[in-house]
């Protein structure tokens, strides 16, 4: 039986069908990535596995129950960290372990907070606010802070999108390595095909919206560990990359989509005049504007 | 001392000494100009400094209730306005937190703060004596309390609501993953990211309570730097005029540089 199973999940904004029929299934202890192109309802889709959002139609469900809200036993690793900026990275991480495991003492806890730390290797900067520290290691916190309250399945939405190539790569050897230490199931969002073959155990694309949906998914019985520099010369590797790239190519590379939202700019009096002098008319709460993203 | 540094010594002199003279120079002549011409009752920079000598080497002398150091009348407006503001703080705050996190809320009572927010304080100070008609001679201070309280309490509202608006849905999904409960969210979370906007919010209430507590001093004729100034109109002693107005701009300044330090301490990333 299924650890992780989605029957025909549909969700749409407004509208607009953002998935469609959406089936998955994973086993207790498998490292699952879904790769697609952004803004084609990869988020939604870890949202509605987190519980944050709910689903138009279709069910979810964890270990046989219906999975109706948030909730600790799916650790979500945020894209952009979701640190909180007043408290430091021991703080960060106690308040989750607080929460999750009120009745410890406070040693306990102190103990705890420390041991997902050092698992990041991030003791040296326990006492630092995450404005002081780099990309790389604040997302370290994050999934320091993710494992430490002991989720029965980890949650990564694109937890390396916005690091620079090498963080990325120290980063994904790390996850590897502290995935092959307690085998947790693992559910990848990404759009590398390259971190996904390098980390997961199935690659699954996903389709172009709108009314995205799961392609098949493709097993990847490369051996572990995966070791990056052979990885490149590796037959089978290059195979598996090039099938996932015309897959993901073939959906409509030629599409593009874009994304309207509203900006509701804030009221701004002038009280600086040493303000530097910006190229553009100063602009009103009464201007709202649209702003328009145009993504592949 | 080298070049370099001397350099840079020179460079923040005149911009922060020579430059801001030059204008005070200009405001000046131009207001010597004007007393000597046009403005004959306009008493010229060496008469206020000659008539206001006393109030300023004094600053906390009493010689009565309506001739004391200018220090002194100023200490009065500051307790005032301290008062005034504490309660707009405390009224300011939680509506803006209210408008920030209901919708409903925001629908019920944001078109009337609309229409409340321009009334001036010169309007609303007779609606305040009216109020606590019944407090007899402390009538005046509840009204003035009351005016400042409600003029200056908008900033504080709207950016409060503001803020809470603005507080990342990330940071709140965090705290829904972690399922904590209202009252820990609103400590933990909520309150700590809307902060800098609140402060933000408490300096320009600061700066409207100062603005109004001389409206409304010289309207009840409280002792205090506004009452000090229309009781020196009305005895023609207009060098006092003057003196006041400087004094108000001064506290003025120096009371939101003081709330900028603040404010700039609860500044997050």
């Amino acid at each position: 039986m299924s650890f992780l199973e989605l029957k025909n999940v549909s969700k749409s904004y407004g509208g607009t069908p953002v998935l469609r029929d959406v089936n998955l299934s994973i086993a207790e202890g498998e490292f699952v990535a879904i790769v697609g192109y952004s803004g084609q309802g990869k988020t939604t889709l870890m949202s509605l596995i987190a519980g944050l959002t709910k689903p138009d139609s279709g069910s979810l469900t964890l270990s046989g129950q219906p999975i109706t809200g948030p909730g600790p036993d799916r650790g979500l690793v945020f894209q952009n960290y979701s640190l909180l900026p007043w408290l430091t990275v021991a703080e960060n991480i106690e308040l989750a372990v607080k929460a999750v495991f009120p009745d410890q003492t406070p040693a306990e806890c102190t103990a705890h907070v420390d041991k997902y730390i050092a698992m990041v290797k991030l003791s040296h900067a326990k006492d630092r606010r995450p404005s002081q520290l780099s990309g790389g290691m604040r997302q370290r916190v994050s999934v320091a802070r993710t494992l430490a309250i002991n989720p029965r399945i980890l949650l990564l939405d694109e937890p390396l999108s916005a690091l620079d190539a090498l963080t990325r790569a120290n980063l994904q050897d790390e996850i590897s390595s502290i995935w092959q230490s307690d085998r947790k199931t693992v559910v990848l969002i990404t759009n590398s095909v390259d971190e996904a073959l390098l980390l997961a155990d199935r690659v699954i694309p996903l389709t172009l919206g709108p009314g995205a949906t799961l392609a098949a998914s493709i097993p990847i019985d490369l051996p572990r560990p995966r070791d990056r520099k052979a990885l490149n010369h590796d037959p089978q590797f290059k195979r598996l990359r090039a099938q996932i790239t015309e897959q993901l190519l073939g959906f409509g590379a030629s599409r593009t989509s874009s994304t309207t939202r509203k900006l509701v700019l804030p009221d701004i009096m002038p009280e600086n005049l040493d303000a530097p002098r910006v190229n553009r008319p100063p602009r009103r709460l009464s201007e709202e504007k649209q702003e328009t993203v145009v993504s592949l | 001392m080298n070049s370099q540094k001397f350099d840079h010594f020179v460079r923040r002199f005149v911009d922060l000494i020579l430059l801001p003279c030059i204008g005070l120079g200009i405001v000046l002549v131009l207001w010597s100009i004007s007393s000597a011409t046009w403005a004959k009752e306009l008493p010229s920079p060496t008469k206020t400094w000659e008539a206001s000598k006393p109030y300023v080497v004094e600053p906390f002398a009493k010689r009565g209730e309506m001739d004391q150091g200018i220090l002194r009348f100023t200490w009065y407006s500051l307790q005032l306005v301290a008062k005034g503001y504490v309660i707009a703080l405390l009224i300011g705050t939680p509506i803006g937190f209210f408008l920030g996190l209901s919708k409903t809320f925001t629908k019920i009572f944001d078109p009337l703060i609309q229409i409340l927010r321009p009334v001036s304080p010169l309007a609303w100070l007779p609606l305040g004596l009216v109020l606590f008609i019944s407090m007899g001679k402390e009538a005046g201070t509840y009204g003035a309390l009351f005016t400042i309280a409600i003029c200056s309490m908008w900033p504080t509202v709207l950016n409060t609501a503001v803020g809470v608006r603005a507080v990342p849905q990330d940071y709140l999904n965090v705290g829904r993953v972690l399922k904590l409960s209202r009252w820990k969210t609103l400590t933990t979370i909520l309150l700590p990211a809307t902060l800098p906007y609140m402060f933000t919010g408490f300096r320009l209430s600061l700066g409207i309570s100062w603005l109004v507590i001389v409206a409304a001093e010289m309207l009840t004729g409280t002792p205090g730097v506004g009452g000090f100034l229309w009781q020196e109109y009305n005895s023609l002693i207009y060098e006092h005029i003057i003196l006041s107005i400087i004094v108000i701009g001064v506290v003025g300044f120096i009371l939101d540089r003081l709330m900028s330090l603040v404010e700039s301490r609860f500044k997050t990333a």
